[in-house]
């Protein structure tokens, strides 16, 4: 059957069941949206490119399923390109697709027309450009199995006006024709067994879990090991949720915010089980001093994370969640022991914790979020101490449920990756744990979550700083708090309000717990303007380049 | 310590700028790179030569792998394998010292594909060994230009053959 490349877009995405694209239109993708008017797929307009990628993103991070965001030439595309960056360094599968000039143009400095591909190629897992529309179905199916498989990330497709124009032959490929690209699943049996080994003699193990978990969908896996092994489990940021912080097995986060008892207990293990994390440096803080003693394992999908920042002993290539069950096989029971003991001093001597006077904390705002929520909700946060503290403070049980930008830490990601977590999530309560200063960066997508009814809750800890920059300059900086203050930033519950959304400010702790109760009443969009203690810091605290067991722990 | 990596792609636009882009964005440096069609013309193969101690040469060979257009990937180093380069020299050349240089440049075998009154042109082809030997020997009369091809090798054996 005969069809145009605009037609050949749409088809593909409903082949590969998406259900919802994100984006804005433009003079270069004119014939898709022509062809959209009267298709059976939910588009979702945006008020900024930037935020469609985020959307596609939270989507992504919440249903496990790649996320679609769509843009015209030129500004369109070099707008997603933050979003895409965010999501090329946490591996989350996004399919970008952008208009681009006539093929005959490119290259000429047309109206529009920018390398989208030249641009986006240190941040995407692939890109093309589009030059035959007999190729278009083709790269699509393909663009969206290399988004989801393997180690994921984001896939960019550009395509020519002239060849959404033009007409071709469609038939949707059954297969992928792609001899360059097989990612291995399953572990090798030997080195698996050799793990096995090495658990077996360890006395002091610790499993630090990360984002590798959640996209493998491993969590219960991991659960059901760590149970059996009785090791206790410490996630990166991006590993929140992969293992149930309510059991007493869990550490919390490590790394430069992460709990005390954690970055100890990393420090003084002997054998690290590394799943789906990378070593990065906001977890390992001075690399020549991480874990001295520990022998380690590291289990993950993309070779070239293995022995990239740390050397590894029995490096194990595959799919976490395959890897684990085989795993568990040889592995043996195992009691507590001193090494539990120990760990549990730790949680004793160093809680997380934070001044329980009058005042109105935002550490305080997030555990009543908790509460009021039970547990349950999808939290995204922006970028700040907002993103710390809610990392800390909400317990996170179940994976997908923590979206939060860990590797490009994007200010603005919280509130968009929200709206598209609520929307592949319809059910589920979603919170943006917000700063005042990240919130204003994709503010302008209140107008989408008010249009499309998208209730998403944002919860501003509005400390009238660029909060976290400001904690570094009081530490390391003698307080010369340069071009840090907010002060004089706007009433959220009016610009809320003049979005149609409906907004509540929060100055007092007691009025706390009805506000929430309020905002999840409401139907619809809600922004809660809390007007927490300014100067409030985010502890413990690896200052960087130091060990991680070298906390500042500033007790407020 | 050099390391020849030969590289099997896909024939395909927008390859050669993944492979080069991944080097520039990563911190890696080349030393040379060449390109061209296989017998297969869907696959071309890339020669590149790299100043990389392991720990490095590991990351280059596992991130190239992870490029998608990227078939194939091995480092030639220290296997059985054949390397050429091909150099033009443009040497200093008055018709006095003409004699001597084409009688140094006999003894390697390298050829002489250019006369002018003030200099001469010698092509020379082979391994880092010759070739530095002929550039050590004229540098002596006077080098004015240089232009290589970069290395290209071939491992002698395939591993199934
Ligand atoms: C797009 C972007 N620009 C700048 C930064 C650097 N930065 C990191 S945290 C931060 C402050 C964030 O302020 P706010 O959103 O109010 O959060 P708070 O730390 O106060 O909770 C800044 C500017 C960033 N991460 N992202
Ligand atoms: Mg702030």
């Amino acid at each position: 059957m005969k069809k145009t490349g605009a037609e050949v877009i749409l088809e593909s995405l409903r082949k590969e069941k998406v259900e919802v694209v994100f984006g804005i239109l433009g003079g270069a993708v004119l014939p898709v949206f022509d062809a959209m008017y009267d298709f059976p797929i939910k588009f979702i307009l945006t008020r900024h490119e930037q935020g469609a990628a985020h959307m596609a993103d939270g989507y992504a991070r919440a249903t496990g399923k790649a996320g679609v965001c769509m843009a015209t030439s030129g500004p369109g595309g070099t707008n997603l390109v933050t979003g895409i960056a965010t999501a090329h360094m946490d591996s989350i599968p996004i399919v970008a697709i952008t208009g681009q000039v006539f093929t005959t143009m490119i290259g000429n400095d047309a109206f529009q027309e920018a390398d989208i591909t030249g641009i986006t190629r240190p941040i995407t897992k692939h890109n093309y450009l589009v030059k035959k529309v007999d190729d278009l179905a083709d790269i699509i199916k393909e663009a969206f199995y290399i988004a989801s498989t393997g180690r994921p990330g984001p896939v960019l497709i550009d395509v020519p006006k002239d060849v959404q124009m033009a007409e071709t032959s469609y038939k949707y490929p059954s297969e992928i024709k792609l001899r360059s690209y097989k990612p291995t699943y399953t572990g090798h049996i030997r080195q698996i067994k050799k793990a096995a080994e090495a658990i077996a003699k360890a006395e002091r193990p610790i499993i630090y879990a990360g984002g590798g978990v959640i996209s493998s969908g491993a969590a219960d896996e991991l659960t059901r090991l760590a149970r059996k092994t009785n090791i206790p489990v410490t996630t990166t940021l991006l590993g929140l949720g992969g293992f149930p912080e309510t059991d007493k097995l869990s550490l919390g986060m490590l790394g430069m915010h992460g709990t005390q008892y954690a970055n100890h207990a990393i420090m003084e293990s002997d054998l690290i089980i590394a799943i789906g994390a990378r070593f990065d440096d906001r977890v390992t803080g001075k690399i020549d001093e991480f874990a001295p003693e520990a022998e380690i394992i590291h289990i993950d999908i993309d070779p070239s994370s293995i022995s990239k920042n740390v050397q590894v002993d029995i490096p194990i290539v595959g799919d976490a969640k395959l890897i684990l069950r085989e795993l568990m096989k040889y592995v043996d029971k195992k009691e507590p022991g001193p090494w539990h003991k120990r760990i549990n001093n730790w949680k004793k001597k160093y809680p997380l914790s934070y001044k329980k006077d009058g005042k109105l904390r935002p550490q305080f705002v997030i555990e009543q979020i908790y509460e009021v929520t039970n547990g349950e909700a999808i939290i995204t946060t922006e970028v700040g101490q907002n993103q710390m503290w809610a990392a800390q403070f909400y317990k996170y049980t179940e994976p997908r449920t923590f979206l939060s930008s860990g590797g490009l830490g994007t200010m603005g990601y919280g509130f968009p990756a929200g709206i598209g977590a609520q929307v592949g999530c319809p059910k589920k309560i979603v919170f943006d744990i917000a700063g005042d200063g990240s919130f204003q960066m994709n503010i302008q997508e209140l107008a989408t979550a008010v249009v499309n009814k998208i209730p998403v809750k944002v919860a501003i800890l509005n400390n009238q700083y660029l909060g976290m920059v400001r904690q570094w300059q009081e530490l390391f900086y003698k307080k010369r708090y340069s071009h840090t203050s907010l002060a004089g930033g706007p009433d959220f519950v009016k610009v809320a309000q003049a979005y149609g959304a409906c907004g509540i400010c929060v100055k007092k702790k007691d009025e706390v717990r009805p506000a929430l109760k309020k905002a999840l009443s409401v139907d619809g969009p809600v922004v809660m303007d809390f007007r927490v203690v300014e100067e409030e810091n985010v502890y413990p605290m690896v200052p960087a380049g130091a060990a991680v067991n070298q906390m500042i722990s500033g007790m407020a | 310590m050099k390391h020849t990596i030969s590289v099997l792609v896909e024939n395909k636009a927008g390859v050669l700028s993944h492979v080069a882009g991944l080097f520039s964005s990563r911190g890696f440096s080349i030393d040379s790179l060449a390109v061209g069609e296989t017998s297969d013309p869907t696959v071309s193969r890339m020669t590149i030569v790299v100043d990389a101690d392991e720990r490095i040469l590991e990351q280059i060979m596992k991130q190239l792998r992870k490029l998608i257009d990227v078939i194939k990937v091995q480092d030639l180093t220290g296997g059985d394998f054949i390397d050429r380069e091909l150099v033009l020299i443009k040497v200093d050349a008055g018709p006095k010292k003409r004699s001597e240089i084409m009688q140094a440049v006999d003894t390697f075998r390298a050829r002489i594909v250019d006369v002018n009154p003030k200099s001469i042109t010698v092509e020379v082809t082979g391994d880092r060994g010759k070739i530095n030997a002929v550039l050590e020997l004229l540098r002596g009369f006077g080098i004015k230009e240089i232009v290589r091809t970069g290395r290209i090798a071939m491992a002698r054996r395939n591993k199934n053959q």
